[in-house]
């Protein structure tokens, strides 16, 4: 036991001194005579707009604590509370509530300024009501959720008959048409994810998250789903796909109701009708695995639910609770299902076209693969916010 | 809108509102051929100012403020800077006023490297409001990091006699004078993250002063103020009074106005002149003055004359 105990601590001992001897001399302080500058992060999380201002939720980040000397607001100095108030330290944050009479519909630039005169940029594109938590605004984004996420999906899974007629060529086609699909959510969802992580605080490092946190959770779903041993069956297969097509409509959802909550979005009809076309092919994509059972309306209706419900998910959080760095590291989350599920239906693809003739399969796979990155291609075109 | 907080004066080492009327004018002496002698010492420092609350600037100043003292001489003194440069860069005293080359305070003529001194002397022509400035280069970041001030040379009554009365009442300390409620303002700026904009502005330095701490007038004492533009980046800056209209001496060399009632005046860089006004007529109240630039006002450059009839 105490050998145990000297085995674990005593490197722990010496890192402990390492420290120690390390801010004892401080071997990069002194070539450059003194103390060096701070340097001061300052990263705006979120913004609230109301009858009573602005309200802004800061980071700090950096070497030092940063403390808000002064805020701008459209070049005038203005009066402003800090909750907590005083320097913030390191990855810690505040609320910086501004009583400024914001004009809806206009662009307002917002300027920290930090004790060292340092400044901090933040613009507000358009001015619009944050939106009140309420009865009236849930319900209008549960619509649009299921608008979004949902009824596409069921809208897809009506081209199974379709399909079931096709025959073996037809599911293989089914099949690549997916990992098409897929593919595109890949890398739609990894380069949405390291776009936000670049707007979060730097010193949370988000970016590094989302890489392992993709990796990870592609790793950990791998392990799960071959916790027995056995094969993936068509419906769990199919399961995973939903599900992995579900994180997928969720950072489409945080995407679409943050614009709401900013205003950023003219949020019409058209935008709504481009993402149920676009998620059509997802539909399809969920029922392809299936094609060689006859499942129920029950089960369809349940994996419609799994891959649409999460964009009702988003869109809550996304107009209500939105902070970049959690968003990013949602998205990763999804990323790293979708790999996952890429591989799952990549390898069932490979064992059906393993009986038959490689030259035949191969135009029907690399069509699949094709028509599937083109349609989510093209009809992405049409939800660019 | 305004700025939040308070500045510390009594850190800074100067504060705005005695800076207004505080005049230095060196120790006098008489030189063999009768004419007054009058020595300054200067000192430039490195010293880190708060220019708005929570705020620090890293200036370089005269004397430890910034803008630097006001120096105050008689037309025809002879004038002797000592001066001593104690900061990190070389620097220099660049006077607006007539002088020998070898005395210009440029590179090449006058400059103090760090450690070094050296000794401007020249005599104080023409009368004006003036103003001195470090001319070391880069010249641009030597003068917004803080190096400058006000010179000013009052008229010699005895040298204007169809007009005695006026230059007496320009001479700081005549019986004429006294009456008179006289202040400077240099109108500078400060760009705190050099990016070559200012963040704020201000008369003397520190945003928002005389909003916060309005300039006291006793409303039966005419007033006169000494206005000095330095501001760097922005060409132009200006003074607006409000209510009021005044007499304006462009670089006070004349002793009958070169602008008579208007409200407000335009100067570049450097461009300076005497403006004078009265609220004998008007009653007691808070008038604002800030540059008509409406975006200088909200960012520090603006503040309140507390008209009062009397003022202790």
């Amino acid at each position: 036991m105490t050998r145990a105990i000297v085995q674990i601590g005593g490197p722990f001992a010496a890192l402990l001194l390492l420290i120690a001897a390390f801010f004892a001399y401080e071997p990069l302080r002194k070539p450059f005579g003194g103390t060096p500058p701070p340097v001061e992060e300052l990263t705006v999380e979120r913004t609230v707009l109301d009858e009573n201002g602005i309200a802004l939720r800061v980071r700090a980040g950096g070497t030092e604590p940063v403390s808000i000397a002064q805020v701008q607001v459209d070049s005038a100095y203005w009066r402003f509370t800090q909750d907590p108030p005083g320097a913030l330290p390191r990855l810690s944050g505040a609320w910086i509530t501004i009583p400024y009479p914001w004009v809806e519909g206009e662009t307002h630039k917002i300027v920290f300024i930090t004790r060292t005169g340092l400044t901090f940029e933040h613009e507000i594109e358009v001015a619009w009501p944050t939106p009140k938590v309420d009865a009236e605004a849930l319900g209008r984004l549960t619509l649009a959720g299921l608008f979004l996420g949902v009824l596409p999906v069921a809208l897809g899974m009506l081209f199974y008959p379709a399909l079931k007629s096709g025959g073996a060529v037809t599911f293989q086609f089914a099949m690549a048409l997916t990992v098409g699909l897929l593919a595109f959510l890949l890398v739609d969802t990894l380069s949405s994810a390291l776009e936000i992580a670049g707007r979060a605080a730097p010193g949370l490092k988000s970016a590094l998250l989302v890489w392992i946190i993709a990796a990870l959770s592609c790793l950990l779903l791998w392990g799960l789903t071959r916790w027995r041993g056995q094969e993936f069956t068509p419906l769990g297969l199919a399961a995973s796909i939903a599900f992995a097509i579900g994180v997928h409509n969720l950072g489409e959802g945080l995407a679409v109701g943050s614009a709401f909550a900013t205003g950023a979005a003219a949020l019409g009809g058209f935008l709504l009708l481009g993402f149920t076309l676009h998620n059509v092919t997802e539909g399809v994509g969920i029922i392809a695995p299936l094609l060689e059972r006859r499942p129920q309306l029950s089960i369809l209706a349940g994996l419609a639910c799994l891959a649409g419900l999460p964009a009702v998910l988003g869109l809550w959080l996304g107009a209500f609770a939105y902070t970049n760095h959690w968003a990013a590291l949602a998205l990763a989350l999804g990323a790293g299902a979708i790999l996952q599920v890429i591989i799952e239906v990549g390898l069932l693809l490979r064992r059906q076209i393993g009986q038959q003739s490689q030259t035949r399969a191969y135009p029907v796979v690399f069509g699949g693969l094709i028509l599937g990155v083109a349609i989510m291609y093209l009809t992405g075109l049409l939800v660019e916010i | 809108m305004m700025t939040v907080g308070e500045v510390d004066h009594g850190r800074n080492g100067f504060d705005p509102t005695v800076m207004l009327s505080d005049f230095d004018q060196g120790s006098s002496s008489q030189l063999p051929d009768g004419r007054t002698l009058r020595e300054f010492s200067i000192l430039a420092e490195d010293k880190e100012i708060e220019i708005a609350p929570g705020v620090m600037f890293p200036a370089w100043t005269f004397n430890g403020r910034v803008p630097g003292p006001t120096l105050r001489v008689t037309e025809g003194d002879r004038v002797r800077i000592n001066f001593a440069n104690a900061g990190s860069h070389t620097h220099t005293m660049h006077f607006h006023g007539i002088h020998a080359a070898r005395m210009d305070g440029v590179p090449g003529a006058g400059e103090a490297a760090p450690g070094n001194s050296f000794v401007y002397e020249f005599d104080a022509f023409p009368f004006g409001c003036h103003l001195y400035h470090c001319h070391s280069v880069p010249l641009k970041r030597h003068i917004h990091k803080g190096l400058y001030g006000a010179f000013i040379i009052d008229p010699d009554p005895a040298r204007h006699l169809e007009q005695a009365e006026i230059a007496a009442a320009r001479l700081l300390g005549t019986p004429e004078n006294a009456r008179w409620q006289e202040f400077v303002m240099v109108m500078n700026g400060f760009d705190t993250n050099f990016d070559e904009e200012n963040e704020l502005y201000a008369v003397n330095t520190v945003a928002h002063a005389y909003a916060n701490r309005p300039i006291s007038i006793d409303r039966k004492r005419p007033v006169r103020i000494y206005l000095i533009n330095v501001l760097e980046f922005d060409p132009i800056n200006s003074l607006h009074l409000h209510a009021n209209f005044f007499d304006y001496f462009d670089t006070g060399t004349t002793l009958t106005p070169t602008l008579k009632t208007v409200d407000t005046v335009m100067l570049c860089q450097a461009q300076r002149g005497i403006v004078e006004f009265s609220y004998a007529e008007h009653e007691a109240g808070l008038y604002m003055f800030h540059a008509h630039q409406s975006e200088f006002v909200e960012l520090g450059w603006m503040g309140f004359f507390d008209v009062r009839d009397a003022v202790a």
